[in-house]
């Protein structure tokens, strides 16, 4: 089912109030999702919830917001213990946020940017053959879907706010696959590991996209913690995700993500990204 | 066309009355068609019309904020797989912007972001000029040789405009929904036909047999007087019937008519005979006395020779002879005579009983005379003599007769019955006639003697033979009217 950011957000209203809890006398711990490709998959952030809850004893709050600045400003106010960010927020705020964990793709901490096109237009070769074109971008706030496919323009010397005759930003990647998909847009630079996901699971949508070319590698979004995070707290958490591979509840909410493991990140892993939001002055 | 109406109504009646059908059935069919179409259309765009304004609020926040996938969205909202296709599918939702631009479409491939809608094509640009305009207004736009209507809805709030929604349907859609039910409707109306045919035709041949079976007997009235017609055949109070019953009514009165016909000829003939033979017998009479006169005072004379006295004899009972047969002939029956007692009734049984007993024939004999009736006695009890007489000998041995005398309302009636073999139609025509019954019993003169006698009387004589349960019944009735008693 396809579902409309109205919809999406009344079935997140839904989610805070319907599940009858164990009675922990423990506060509540809230974790902030990002909208990678599991936006919608509302069944599965429900089994992550129960399965952390079991896990640490305590209760859970998933919270989910529609963009990744949302999610951003919420660290900020003190309003999440813990996220699951993308890398380029976690460089943003990283003064402001403790590494808890990386997700391990394909057994390694990494991800790449896709250029996606339109499958009829798969003569396309590089991101230069798409000046005057419509261009999708995923969030402002995204590695792979705003801040790589603007680096790449950069180191082409071309003015990645004149480049594209019109640029607009979906909110996620899966829309963007979408937008491509539909011819909405002509391009968009897409999280590889979301594409690869999303091309086992909706075959239909993603196989009528094209990818052109793939990035170089960039530290996988990780999990982090707001500095104020009791130190307890903190370490059970981050256990928790590393040792989700030793169980079978954890290795099955993993495959569910396609995803390996966690294992203890060091922030060096997103030195590069760091390196491009200087590019454009920020970080 | 004369043809079709020279057919006969076996074949007429059901053919108007199918031709009525299928007529019907068609026009009611292609009416409810052409409605159909027209609401069809009118639904289409009334629902357009409200998914616009609907739309067009929605898109105002989307477009000020430059929020191209949220537009996409919610003008994509229709073509979820739950909408399926139905007539009111649009086929692509258009939004522009002011300069007449597309800033998204839900048809991306032909109708890209940022083209110029008015040189898309012809079409698009004969609406460019419409659709721009600042209205607040929907507007339906039906361009002339279109495949397609087009719905415009301004997007704006207060003064703002940002732009249009045009909605796209083609009206290849409504014509195939169209032609959807119009198949239907056919299907429907064969159906129907199919249904009302076989009744029509069934109805049809109801009116036009019995129809035809009159005008079968009509045809024949020239001929020969034909059958009645059965009541089962057409048993109903309308026109038909009613002609049934004419017809059934005029037939009775024919025949009747022919059978008064048949009695005035026969009594005719018999009074012709009548007259006839009373005249001869007259002629014949008066020589025959002064022949007998004659011949009795010559039988006197002594002279005669023994050869003349034998030949003398030889006339005289040739004589005799004769004049009992036109003593017969000559019924008399007013002579004069005294009034009927019921004892001349009681002595004719005397006489008849001794006969019956001889054959072995039983008789019931029922006599209600009482009064003196002003009859003349002589010839009334000729007549029932002659009557039980011939029930004697048509009777078979064992057989049984009855003779019933009444006098009511100044009538005198005699009826004798007798179970012998019954009479033949051709005997009965000539029963009443003198010599037609002549056999080795008699002369046949009976029966004559008394139809003469019971004309003369101012009465009446019938018979009636008939078959019942394997018996014969013969039954003479002679009625006279009497006047009071003298």
């Amino acid at each position: 089912m396809k579902l409309t950011r109205r919809t999406f957000l009344g079935a997140c209203a839904a989610l805070a109030v319907t599940p009858p809890r164990p009675a922990f006398p423990a506060t509540v711990l809230r974790v902030g999702m990002t909208p990678a490709f599991l936006h919608t998959q509302h069944g599965l952030l429900a089994k992550w919830r129960e399965y952390m809850e079991a896990k640490l004893k305590r209760p859970i709050e998933i919270v989910q917001r529609d963009s990744y600045r949302e999610t951003m400003d919420l660290l900020q106010l003190e309003q999440l213990d813990f996220a699951w960010i993308c890398s380029y927020p976690y460089v943003y705020l990283r003064q402001q946020l403790r590494l808890v964990a990386v997700p391990l793709y394909l057994s390694r901490p990494f991800y790449r940017a896709y250029l996606i096109v339109s499958l009829k237009n798969r003569h396309i070769k590089d991101l230069s053959q798409l000046r005057g074109k419509v261009f999708a971008y995923a969030d402002p706030y995204s590695l792979t879907g705003h801040l790589v496919p603007r680096y790449q323009l950069r180191q082409m010397g071309e003015d990645p706010e004149k480049f594209f005759s019109k640029t607009f930003f979906t909110y996620s990647h899966r829309n963007l696959i979408e937008a491509v998909a539909d011819g909405l847009a002509y391009g968009a630079s897409v999280d590889g590991y979301v594409w690869d996901s999303l091309n086992a699971l909706k075959p239909e949508i993603v196989g009528r996209t094209f990818p052109v070319s793939a990035s170089r590698e960039f530290g996988f979004p990780p999990i982090v913690a707001r500095l104020g995070v009791a130190e307890a707290d903190f370490v059970a958490v981050q256990n928790m995700f590393i040792g989700m591979r030793q169980d079978q509840q954890g290795n099955s909410l993993l495959q569910d993500l396609n995803l390996n493991g966690f294992l203890h990140g060091l922030p060096s892993l997103y030195d590069e990204v760091d390196e491009m939001m200087r590019a454009f002055g920020e970080g | 066309m004369r043809f079709l109406l020279n057919l006969s109504f076996r074949y007429k009646v059901p053919l108007w009355g199918s031709l009525l059908i299928v007529g019907t059935a068609l026009i009611i069919s292609s009416t409810l068609l052409l409605r159909s179409y027209g609401e069809l259309k009118s639904d289409l765009l009334r629902d357009a019309t409200t998914q616009g304004r609907t739309m067009a609020t929605t898109l105002f926040s989307a477009v000020l904020h430059d929020q191209v996938w949220r537009a996409y969205e919610i003008i994509k909202a229709p073509f979820s797989r739950e909408s399926g296709d139905g007539p009111g599918q649009v086929e692509s939702l258009v939004v522009l912007d002011q300069k007449g631009q597309i800033y998204v479409s839900t048809n991306p491939e032909r109708l890209p972001m940022l083209a110029d809608f008015a040189r898309l094509s012809p079409e698009f640009a004969s609406l460019a000029g419409i659709i721009s305009q600042t209205g607040r207004e929907t507007r339906v736009l039906e361009p002339e040789g279109s495949d397609h209507l087009f719905v415009a809805t301004p997007i704006r709030e207060e003064q703002a405009h940002l732009g249009t929604l045009v909605q796209i349907y083609s009206k290849k859609v409504l014509r195939s929904r169209f032609l959807k039910s119009a198949g239907q409707a056919a299907l429907i109306a064969a159906l129907v036909i199919v249904l009302l045919l076989p009744i029509g035709w069934y109805w049809g041949q109801r009116t036009a047999v019995p129809l035809l079976r009159l005008t079968e007997r009509m045809e024949e009235l020239g001929r020969r007087l034909p059958d009645d017609l059965a009541p089962e055949l057409y048993d109903y109070q309308d026109e038909l019937g009613r002609l049934y019953r004419a017809y059934n009514r005029t037939l009775h009165q024919l025949r009747e008519k022919a059978q008064i016909e048949g009695q005035m000829i026969h009594s005719e003939r018999l009074a012709a005979i009548g007259k006839l033979t009373a005249g001869i017998a007259h002629e014949v009479n008066n020589p025959l006395v002064g022949m007998l006169t004659a011949l009795d005072t010559l039988r006197h004379h002594d002279e005669l020779s023994p050869r003349t006295l034998k030949t003398l004899t030889l006339l005289d009972r040739g004589l005799m002879q004769i004049k009992d047969t036109v003593g017969a002939l000559l019924v008399e029956a007013k002579v004069k005579s005294r009034d009927l007692l019921s004892q001349d009734v009681e002595d004719v049984r005397t006489l008849i009983e001794p006969q019956a007993r001889e054959r072995g024939v039983s008789l019931r004999w029922e006599n209600q005379v009482q009064a003196p009736l002003s009859l003349p006695s002589s010839s009334v009890r000729q007549m029932l003599i002659n009557l039980l007489l011939n029930a004697v000998q048509a009777s078979a041995r064992g057989g049984e007769i009855s003779a019933t005398i009444t006098a009511d309302d100044a009538v005198l009636s005699m009826v004798v019955v007798n179970g012998g073999q019954i009479l033949t139609d051709k005997q009965i025509a000539h029963l009443f006639e003198p010599f037609a019954n002549a056999d080795e019993r008699g002369h046949g003169l009976g029966l004559w003697v008394c139809y003469q006698i019971a004309r003369q009387l101012g009465g009446n004589i019938e018979v009636e033979s008939e078959s019942r349960d394997g018996a014969g019944r013969t039954a003479f009735k002679v009625t006279i009217p009497f006047g009071a008693p003298a």
